[in-house]
């Protein structure tokens, strides 16, 4: 039978899990240091500023393993592609809750490498509590007022579209947004999941959108593209978007929640896929990452429910701009992966209270999805806003003459398309 | 789990057929969970050869001798020196669902260490709905501790009838020959806890060796081509009568599923023999995957047999000009039909499917 671990053990596997909040190593005994550099690495948590604390410590047995390990100060991660560079990533926070605190401890191992973006929803009254030692911009509504006139404009930051406001401003290259009531799940072996890593990970290894393949993403580990998988078709192609899951509280409706009120989904499934071409999906905004430069345009408050509520079961707008980007994507040729990575949705809300209010957007589903099944776009576009242009266009000519809602997010998109050339032209 | 009720056996509507050269012995390990069950044992390679099953097993066995004298000279379309003489298997068959299995292929454990019930999950994947409309991102609504997700339309949640369960494989993958000359060591050791329907429009690479059918609903589809003794090809039997059974289910709106069960697959062949058998279907696929792609089948072509007979017209058509094989090809599938047909004759409700009427 196994010994369980050891204090110390447990201790120096708590400091690898939480080297973001260490910045001096010189006080641990050597013998200590070893072990925790040899987990570090076993770990894959080595990286530039971890190793200099090592190498700070100036201990010789420490720089001898550094030097026959041949580690170098430029580190090429695993990755088969590229290389990120942490200034490449912008993470954007929705704030419906006005103390962020519980939230950012938990990201923080996660989120502590990267710029925040944190956008406050408009209609929240209260002060946002968030901690420190994060590199973040804010935003409020004093913000949002300088960049789009409200008396003007259709265009709605309130509720859950607040965090679009930061994918107007981000400038970066991958922007990867989850919801202020999510926090890290653990995977099944018990492991906290780096969910910002996942998405990188997912982003930048190819798509396959063509064929199916029945081992799912043949760029993970251990994995490849089985037989029968033509081979003209396996180089993939760019990712462009990236959903992960929940768990917990998965992403039901409320009529769904609502009959099933102690439903949780227990399930990690291991897999990550690329959801073929043409085939339409729910695109959750829980837990969602996409490549700014080819799609970023795509990600677009347009759709709003009458009543739209601060519960993602009073909402479907990003539903609406789900599809939007999967149509997008499939015509430029880009790849929408589904799966990993996991986040725990936490509790919150009721689905009944929800389900009493106005569920219109259940019904609406039922005309949008044969629109966007059956919608598509000209060999003259060729740019995500190319794209977003003719969809507009489309939404109003077919869907707008039944139901003005339908005519006021195509409004929306091209609102937004002219906003987005706008912010960066100055 | 509570509330969940038990998967029927199906003992008596299912048979499971297993092509075999060697011997049965895997049967040993698999006894707990076929034993109630009719195999259909297809023997390939030499007739004179006794193939030993183990006691205890309720089976009909045919060899090359058997397929010979049942179906005449139509026996032209069942390949010799090739498991995809399997098919014969499900021609003869009268059950509605039909599991096949390769013999180097054993009980795998899940994670928690128990022994998978491979059999069973395939039934519990085709007793219920599939959904190739609309993708679900927690994959198949339908398992018990999952649901269709916020946005999906109500109107599509009732689903499509399931026509094929395509189960995977732990340790050694199904990969090909240029892949396993790459990779002799990879095994597959990920455990992927999901079922999911492969979406209308999108074609798979379907692996014979794990696999389950409603023999009523597609049966008359799954015809494994000509392959082995005296063919150019060989290791596209599977795919081929996965990539004719794709379109005809997308225009039949019925539903593959994907996923679960995983089995143990024990042995990997030879990648140098592989690479030969697969060599020119390498490139073949390159023309023979757009032309699946392209496909369209007229709205009155209502039942499988309907839509195979007009592929196998395509394909003598668009692909012959690859190579004359095609040709042949195409003759054997309709050959094959006509077999099946004699075989299983029009007065059995199965095979006749008008598009969106009961099942």
């Amino acid at each position: 039978m196994r010994n369980p671990p050891t204090l110390l053990s447990l201790a120096i596997d708590s400091a690898v899990i939480n080297f973001c909040r260490i910045s001096d190593l010189s006080f641990v005994p050597e013998h200590i240091l070893l072990e925790l550099f040899v987990r570090t690495l076993k770990a894959g948590k080595l990286n530039e500023k971890i190793l200099k604390l090592f190498i700070a410590t100036g201990k010789e047995e420490i720089l001898s393993v550094i030097e026959s390990l041949n580690i170098q100060h430029i580190l090429v991660p695993v990755l088969p592609t590229l290389i990120i560079k942490d200034d490449e990533v912008d993470i954007v926070i929705g704030a419906l809750q006005s103390d962020l605190t519980s939230f950012m401890e938990a990201w923080r191992p996660m989120f502590s490498r990267f710029h925040l973006i944190i956008v406050k929803d408009p209609d929240l009254k209260e002060e946002l509590k968030v901690p420190g030692g994060f590199n973040l911009n804010l935003y409020t509504k004093s913000d949002m007022d300088k960049v789009v006139d409200s008396s003007s404009s259709t265009i709605s930051f309130s509720g859950y579209s607040c965090r679009y406001f930061g994918y107007l401003m981000s400038r970066k290259k991958y922007i990867i947004s989850i919801d202020d009531d999510c926090i890290p799940a653990k995977d099944s072996k018990g492991e906290l999941i780096d969910a910002v890593a996942q998405h990188i990970t997912n982003l930048t290894t190819p798509a396959t959108p063509f064929f199916f393949n029945t081992l799912y993403d043949p760029f993970s580990e251990g994995t490849d593209f089985v037989r029968g998988y033509p081979f003209s078709l396996r180089s993939g192609v760019e990712c462009g978007l990236s959903c992960g899951l929940w768990l917990n509280l998965a992403d039901y409706d409320a009529p769904t929640q609502a009959l099933k009120p102690s439903a949780r989904n227990s399930r990690y499934v291991d897999a990550v896929l690329t959801v073929p071409a043409r085939t339409m999906l729910p695109l959750s905004g829980i837990n969602i990452a996409f490549n700014n430069e080819l799609v970023g345009p795509t990600l677009l408050p347009a759709f709003r429910l009458a009543k739209e509520g601060k519960f993602r079961w009073e909402t479907v707008e990003d539903i609406w701009t789900g599809m939007c980007a999967k149509v997008v994507c499939d015509h430029l040729r880009l790849g929408v992966k589904s799966g990993l990575p996991y986040v725990w949705r936490q509790e919150r809300g009721n689905a009944v209270e929800s389900l009493k209010k106005e569920w219109e957007g259940v019904q609406l589903m039922e005309e949008v999805v044969p629109f966007f099944q059956s919608v598509r776009l000209s060999e003259a576009a060729v740019t995500a806003e190319d794209c977003i242009a003719e969809i507009a266009a489309s939404v109003k000519e077919q869907l707008g003459r039944s139901n003005p809602m339908f005519a006021r997010a195509a409004e929306n998109m091209v609102e937004w398309i002219k906003l987005w050339k706008q912010v960066r032209s100055l | 789990m509570a509330g969940e009720r038990a998967t029927p056996l199906l003992k008596d509507e299912l048979d499971i057929v297993i092509p075999t050269i060697r011997n049965l012995d895997f049967l040993e390990m698999w006894r707990p969970f076929f034993q109630p069950y009719h195999l259909i044992i297809v023997q390939d390679g030499d007739p004179s050869k006794t193939i030993k099953v183990p006691e205890g097993f309720d089976y009909e066995l045919y060899n090359r001798n058997d397929i010979n004298r049942i179906l005449g000279p139509k026996a032209s379309c069942i390949s010799f020196k090739d498991s995809a003489c399997r098919c014969f298997g499900y021609m003869v068959s009268k059950k509605k669902y039909i599991y096949t299995i390769d013999d180097d292929c054993f009980v795998a454990k899940d994670p928690s260490g128990k022994d998978i019930n491979a059999l069973e999950q395939h039934i519990k994947n085709l007793l219920s709905p599939s959904t190739p409309h609309f993708f679900n991102t927690l994959y198949d609504p339908y398992r018990e501790g999952t649901d269709f997700v916020r946005g999906y339309p109500f109107s599509l949640r009732g689903g499509e009838p399931t026509a094929v369960s395509h189960g995977l494989w732990l340790n050694i993958p199904d990969y090909d020959a240029p892949t396993q000359l790459v990779k002799p060591r990879e095994r597959n050791t990920r455990y992927v806890d999901l079922v999911m329907t492969i979406p209308k429009g999108t074609l798979f690479p379907m692996c014979g060796m794990n696999l389950a059918f409603n023999r009523d609903l597609i049966g008359p589809a799954m015809y494994f081509g000509l392959m082995g003794d005296g063919q150019p090809i060989g290791r596209y039997d599977d795919m081929w009568a996965g990539w004719c059974t794709k379109v005809i289910c997308d225009h039949l709106n019925l539903g593959i599923k994907t996923g679960l069960p995983y089995i143990w697959h024990s042995k990997a062949s030879n990648p140098f023999v592989n690479l030969k058998k697969e060599y020119k279907g390498i490139y073949w696929q390159e023309e023979i995957i757009p032309f699946f792609k392209s496909v369209t089948l007229p709205k009155e072509c209502i039942t499988v047999q309907d839509c195979y007979l007009e592929l196998s017209k395509q394909v003598k058509a668009k692909l012959s000009s690859i190579d004359p094989y095609f040709t042949k090809l195409a003759d054997a599938m309709v050959t094959w039909i006509e077999a099946w047909d004699e075989l299983n004759p029009s007065g059995d409700a199965s095979t006749k499917l008008a598009n969106g009427a009961a099942k």
